[in-house]
């Protein structure tokens, strides 16, 4: 049977981690080659490496970097932020990237998703998605790190990027991003219903009990979370353990 | 020990190429066929789309070569699939070196798990049974993404349930072949790896 899957992601600046709350007030926490071998050691099944910077600064992602993660590290790892062309994945794909993420560029250039697909396949292209809770089934799409609201709405669009040929969703929701207090399950389940791909679900951990519920209210394929991790509030190993007692069918 | 990977449009040789280095494996990334015939082990690795690459690998020439060799070869991935007779992926003849045929996983009608197409993710390998693994990798994980499957057959070296059992390794005289990624599947796939560069 297909193990959920626990996903630490490292929002990279200036080829350090750091991670925000909410996306402001950001403080470094180490070197990602290091804490990304740490992880995998621990148990972590993916990775995934975020420029931060990259969207709003117009900075490209750090091909070194990625060429130093994929030297050192024997798990599959997703690299995202400031990808807008067809060279800047094909990039990546050379360093050594098992998949990138698209977020802003794909909201203002859709057909971006399928020269992507066609280009690479569509196992390679994981289609970010952060969104804030309007009212009732309605979530507004925000690009440029939450900052800019768009028309887009969350479950049309992760429609379209299935139907464009996203191999993946990561749906982060801006509401619950860096409170801690669960991931947004209800829109999660909704969105696992709808699509027939993997969807990762982001924002909001802030518990053991909070992975479980993503993956038995959530539906949700995959678990990410970044400052749990980074901050040891929970460790990698406790967390499967965990899961595994509930019943839920994680590697271990 | 002289390793080749096969270099051709293929998606992840740099990945198995470093999972060589981080087992301190020399190896060389060739198209040349004397380099290939050559070699003491061969990796075929492979992702992409099975009629666009095979097209290619006839193209080059490759695809007598592959079938020509007599030291130990692994396909991986798409490499596998390329191994086998057929692929409904682009409707597609194969190398033929395995006679199962490749088909594309049907979702289950009703779908109340939500089962999701491509597999992807980490899944257990079971009646593990040829070279490349030992009793410890009976039931541990591995990486896999991939939308389309080999059925079980003579030629199952592995089995891994994902909508119904499939070969998630097949193995006959010298040819090997995982449907996951061992170069992606932490310490289990360094193992496989490892045993195959032992055979």
């Amino acid at each position: 049977m297909l193990a959920k899957r626990i996903i630490p992601c490292l929002d990279i600046k200036n080829g350090m981690t750091v991670k925000g709350v909410k996306f402001v007030g950001i403080k470094e926490v180490g070197d990602p080659v290091e804490l990304g071998a740490l992880y995998a050691q621990q148990g972590a099944d993916e990775l995934v490496f975020l420029d931060i910077t990259a969207s709003h600064e117009g900075r490209k992602t750090f091909v070194d970097l990625v060429r130093r993660i994929a030297q050192h590290i024997n798990i599959p790892f997703t690299v995202g932020g400031g990808i807008s062309e067809l060279k800047d994945a094909e990039a990546l794909l050379n360093a050594g990237a098992d998949k990138i993420s698209i977020n802003s560029s794909a909201v203002k250039n859709p057909q971006l998703i399928n020269d992507m697909a066609q280009n690479f396949g569509s196992q390679f292209v994981v289609v970010a998605i952060d969104a804030k809770h309007f009212d009732g089934d309605e979530w507004i799409v925000t690009v440029n790190g939450g900052r800019i609201p768009t028309e887009k709405r969350l479950f049309p669009w992760a429609k379209e990027a299935e139907e464009r040929g996203a191999g993946e969703i990561l749906f982060t929701s801006m509401d619950h991003d860096g409170v801690k207090q669960g991931f947004a399950n209800e829109a999660l389940a909704k969105m696992s219903s709808e699509l027939s791909i993997p969807i990762i679900a982001s924002g909001g951990a802030g518990n053991m009990e909070h992975f479980k519920d993503v993956f038995t209210q959530g539906k949700a394929d995959a678990g990410l979370a970044a400052s749990i991790f980074h901050y040891k509030e929970i460790a990698i190993p406790d967390l499967k353990n965990y899961l595994f007692n509930e019943g839920i069918n994680v590697r271990l | 020990m002289k390793v080749a990977i096969i270099k051709y449009n293929a998606g992840n040789i740099r990945s198995v190429s470093f999972a060589l280095e981080r087992l301190g494996v020399e190896h060389i990334i060739t198209a040349d066929p004397e380099e290939i015939r050559s070699a003491d082990k061969v990796i075929f690795p492979g992702v992409g789309e099975a009629s666009s690459t095979m097209k290619y690998l006839k193209e080059h020439k490759l695809d007598e070569l592959i079938v020509s060799l007599t030291q130990p070869v692994l396909g991986i991935c798409l490499g596998m699939q390329l191994m086998c007779s057929y692929s409904e992926e682009g409707g597609v003849e194969c190398l033929g070196i395995f006679k199962e045929k490749v088909q594309k996983f049907v979702l289950p009608e009703p779908n109340p798990d939500l089962i999701k197409v491509p597999h992807m993710g980490w899944n257990a390998i079971t009646n593990v049974n040829s070279d490349l693994f030992d009793i410890s990798l009976e039931n541990t994980f591995v990486y896999f993404v991939h939308s389309y499957y080999v059925a079980l057959g003579g030629e199952t070296a592995a089995t891994t349930h994902y909508i119904h059992p499939f070969s998630s390794a097949l193995h006959k005289d010298n040819f090997y072949a995982t449907q996951f990624h061992p170069e992606k599947s932490g310490d289990v796939g360094s193992k496989i790896l490892e045993n195959f560069i032992k055979l």
